[in-house]
């Protein structure tokens, strides 16, 4: 589904990220760790277009996503709040997401109330505007208008991150559920290495924007991620 | 020692600060501007004796400069409350460090009495001083009124505080204060109080009597005194993260929908101007905008020259659309990236403003029609100017958004708030008013009125003519510039 080909991206003649080769098949749960600056917002910006390649590409369904703005249909993506609109409460921003993506308002609301035990009460109904909730449940927010209009690929970046412990482990039942049931290919980036293992199929150790681990999820990947950073750590 | 912590603190957060970085040009034009009025008021110091002494012999200077004190209160009330600002200075990160609170309090307080604006009168004063000494006035006296004036400066310093922190929570605070000034300035106009009359003779008191110096000094104290409190209050990291949220009424503008493909976005933007404090203050201005014809038409001297009704027309009609588009699209940058993201097109995007504000075009069109009341060729004017503001303008303003760099924070206060401004903003002025006044102007003059609004008003036509093709130049634009719009939105300022 998304093949990153001699990804690299340099700011002056500081190379941020350099990818030679990542294919990220359809259908698979997709966990990006490494620690701070190393390149995984960087890949993410990359994938959704926000910043451009330095050289090579991505291609997101056979569509080179930095050429052609066909990829956007299928891809739905929450990187941080400034994905949020502050002055709108969730529900409007819902139904301009939906609009955006071509459902119509029932369509939006049933697939809104699915997340009902998700939202723990606190997003729908409340008459406030998302930027007056607080940072946990924008991040709800956001997660939840990414997985309006039926996309294809959804990219969620430190999406654990601000969750309270109830809402990280719904959280990771419904990435689950989209990866394994209904055949999403799903990014997730993560410093939470014990939720990332949990939920995805397939981890990449990201370190000075490259890739140092390309790991198939098992019962001994915890161990080796914790054994990696802790080792890397020291240095 | 603290102080020299804060000032390295502040002098780092202004240079580091990217608008420093970014809009050298702003700030080479507002030293300029400094410059200028100390040198202006330098020479009416000097100058203001002699000229006094030259045109009333038989009266004293000194209590005919008295005489006017009031009248400088007032304008310097004003003119602070609308462009000087409490300085600001980021307290959250001190609050849990080893700072007391009230040290701080002193810091902002003593820094706001090294303004510029309690500089400035000094620069007309001191002279003025000089000039009294030279001319054999007793020098105590006299240091005593230039004593009494800066505690004037001071005391209004402070006194503008408080009432900016009255008004900061609303909308429209500017309205009182005019009021108010306006108020007390027709009160001594008309003679009912006189003012003027009542600050000479205090301050010729003072003159006369050192000691009563204490009284503006104990004013200033209290003064002193009510901002501390104010400001330790809000001191608190609480009031800080308290907002005071409000029940959201949300309706759903399904009347947009006859817009087609561009709705969600009209419905986005409807909800920008009025949910946010700054652009719903670009709608107050529309008031202001409306009203600026009256500051032309009844005036015999303009209505002898009708070529400057097109800019009016221009202006009138378009205020809406200078003061809205000239922030396209720095309005979304909050959310741009996700925009960037989205599944959309730039066209739909951008329809949407064009919609919006060739709508708002013809808003002000209809509501200036009373202004018929000065004559059948204003209306005419205003028409042609309508159709060019829709046909050219829009586009022209749209097109310039695309040089747009600048973040725009949508909760800030609304007024002379000018975050968001750079070169772009005042370059696009001027296609934007002075090419339709050289058009019409030079029209006029080669023709007559009638013509001259033709010409204007068939410019127009052309660009609605070509809306499409225009369309997809700016798109174009737009898409150019994609990346670097992200980038510079997504940075602080």
């Amino acid at each position: 589904m998304i093949v990153t080909s001699n990804l690299s991206k340099s700011y002056g003649s500081k190379s941020v990220l350099n990818i030679a080769d990542l294919n990220i098949p359809k259908g698979q749960s997709f966990g990006l760790v490494g620690n701070n600056g190393a390149g995984k917002t960087t890949y993410f910006s990359l994938l959704l277009d926000l910043i451009q390649p330095t050289t090579g590409y991505i291609k997101n369904n056979n569509i080179k996503v930095n050429e052609s703005e066909d990829w956007k249909p299928f891809t739905s993506a929450f990187i941080d709040e400034s994905f949020l609109i502050g002055y709108l409460t969730p529900e409007e921003y819902f139904y301009f997401i939906g609009e955006l993506r071509g459902q119509n308002k029932a369509d939006v609301d049933a697939l809104v109330a699915q997340f009902e035990d998700f939202f723990h009460g606190e997003i729908l109904n409340q008459k406030k505007y998302l930027r007056d909730l607080s940072k946990g449940n924008q991040k709800k927010a956001g997660i939840v208008a990414a997985l309006i209009g039926n996309p294809e690929v959804i990219i969620l970046d430190e999406p654990f991150a601000n969750l309270d412990p109830t809402t990280q482990i719904r959280l990771k039942a419904i990435v689950k559920n989209l990866a394994e049931k209904q055949g999403i290919t799903v990014l997730i980036s993560s410093h939470d290495l014990l939720h990332v293992t949990d939920v995805c199929e397939r981890i990449v150790v990201l370190e000075k924007g490259e890739v140092v681990k390309d790991l198939v999820t098992s019962e001994a990947t915890l161990k080796e991620l914790e054994a990696h950073f802790s080792g890397s750590e020291t240095v | 020692m603290k102080l020299k912590h804060f000032l390295n603190l502040e002098w780092k957060q202004y240079f580091r600060s990217s608008y420093w970085q970014k809009s050298m040009a702003l700030n080479i034009l507002l030293v300029f501007f400094a410059l200028y009025f100390v040198v202006m008021f330098l020479i009416v110091g000097v100058a203001i004796y002699p000229i006094l002494k030259d045109q009333f012999p038989d009266q004293d200077p000194l209590f005919i400069v008295n005489s006017y004190i009031f009248y400088w209160i007032i304008v310097d009330v004003l003119m602070r409350f609308f462009f000087q600002k409490l300085p600001v200075m980021s307290v959250k990160p001190l609050l849990t460090l080893p700072v007391k609170r009230s040290k701080v309090v002193n810091y902002v307080l003593g820094k706001s009495a090294f303004s510029f604006f309690n500089f400035l009168p000094m620069f007309a004063i001191i002279p003025f001083g000089i000039m009294l000494l030279i001319n054999d006035y007793p020098t105590v006296s006299v240091l005593v009124w230039v004593l009494t004036i800066l505690c004037i400066t001071l005391i209004i310093n402070f006194l503008n505080f408080i009432l900016e922190s009255f008004s900061a929570e609303t909308e429209l605070s500017f309205l009182p204060v005019i009021a108010i000034s306006g108020g007390l300035f027709a009160l001594n106009y008309f003679n009912i109080i006189s003012f003027t009359d009542l600050v000479a003779q205090a301050v010729n008191g003072v003159y006369n009597n050192p000691v009563l110096l204490l009284v503006p000094i104990l004013i200033l104290i209290a003064l002193y005194v009510v901002n501390f409190k104010m400001l330790r209050k809000k001191l608190f990291l609480d009031s800080s993260l308290k907002s005071n949220v409000k029940e959201v009424n949300s309706s759903n503008l399904e009347w947009t929908r006859k817009f087609g493909d561009s709705a969600p976005f009209m419905q986005l933007d409807l909800r920008l101007i009025w949910r946010n404090k700054r652009p719903r203050s670009s709608v107050f201005i529309l008031i202001i905008g409306l009203l600026y014809g009256l500051f032309f038409y009844p005036n015999p001297t303009y209505s002898e020259m009708p070529w400057i009704f097109g800019f009016v027309g221009i202006f009138v009609t378009g205020i809406f659309l200078i003061n809205f588009g000239q922030f396209v699209p720095a309005w979304d940058s909050g959310y741009y990236k996700m925009l960037m993201s989205q599944n959309i097109q730039y066209k739909q995007y951008l329809k949407s403003k064009f919609n919006l504000m060739a709508f708002s075009v013809v808003v002000m069109l209809v509501l200036s029609i009373p202004y018929v009341y000065f004559g059948w060729n204003i209306l005419l004017a205003h028409v042609a100017a309508a159709i060019y503001n829709i046909g050219v303008n829009t586009h022209v303003i749209l097109l310039g958004g695309s040089f747009n760099r600048k973040k725009i924070d949508l909760n800030q206060r609304a007024a002379f708030n000018y975050q968001g401004t750079g070169a772009v903003q005042w370059l696009i002025g001027l296609p934007l008013m002075l090419l339709p006044l050289v058009i019409f102007g030079v029209s006029y003059w080669l023709t007559n009125f009638e013509i001259a609004c033709l010409i204007l008003a068939l410019i127009g036509v052309v660009g609605i003519v070509f809306h499409q093709k225009l369309m997809k130049l700016i798109v174009d634009k737009y898409l150019a510039s994609k990346y670097k719009m992200i980038d510079a939105f997504s940075q602080d300022s």
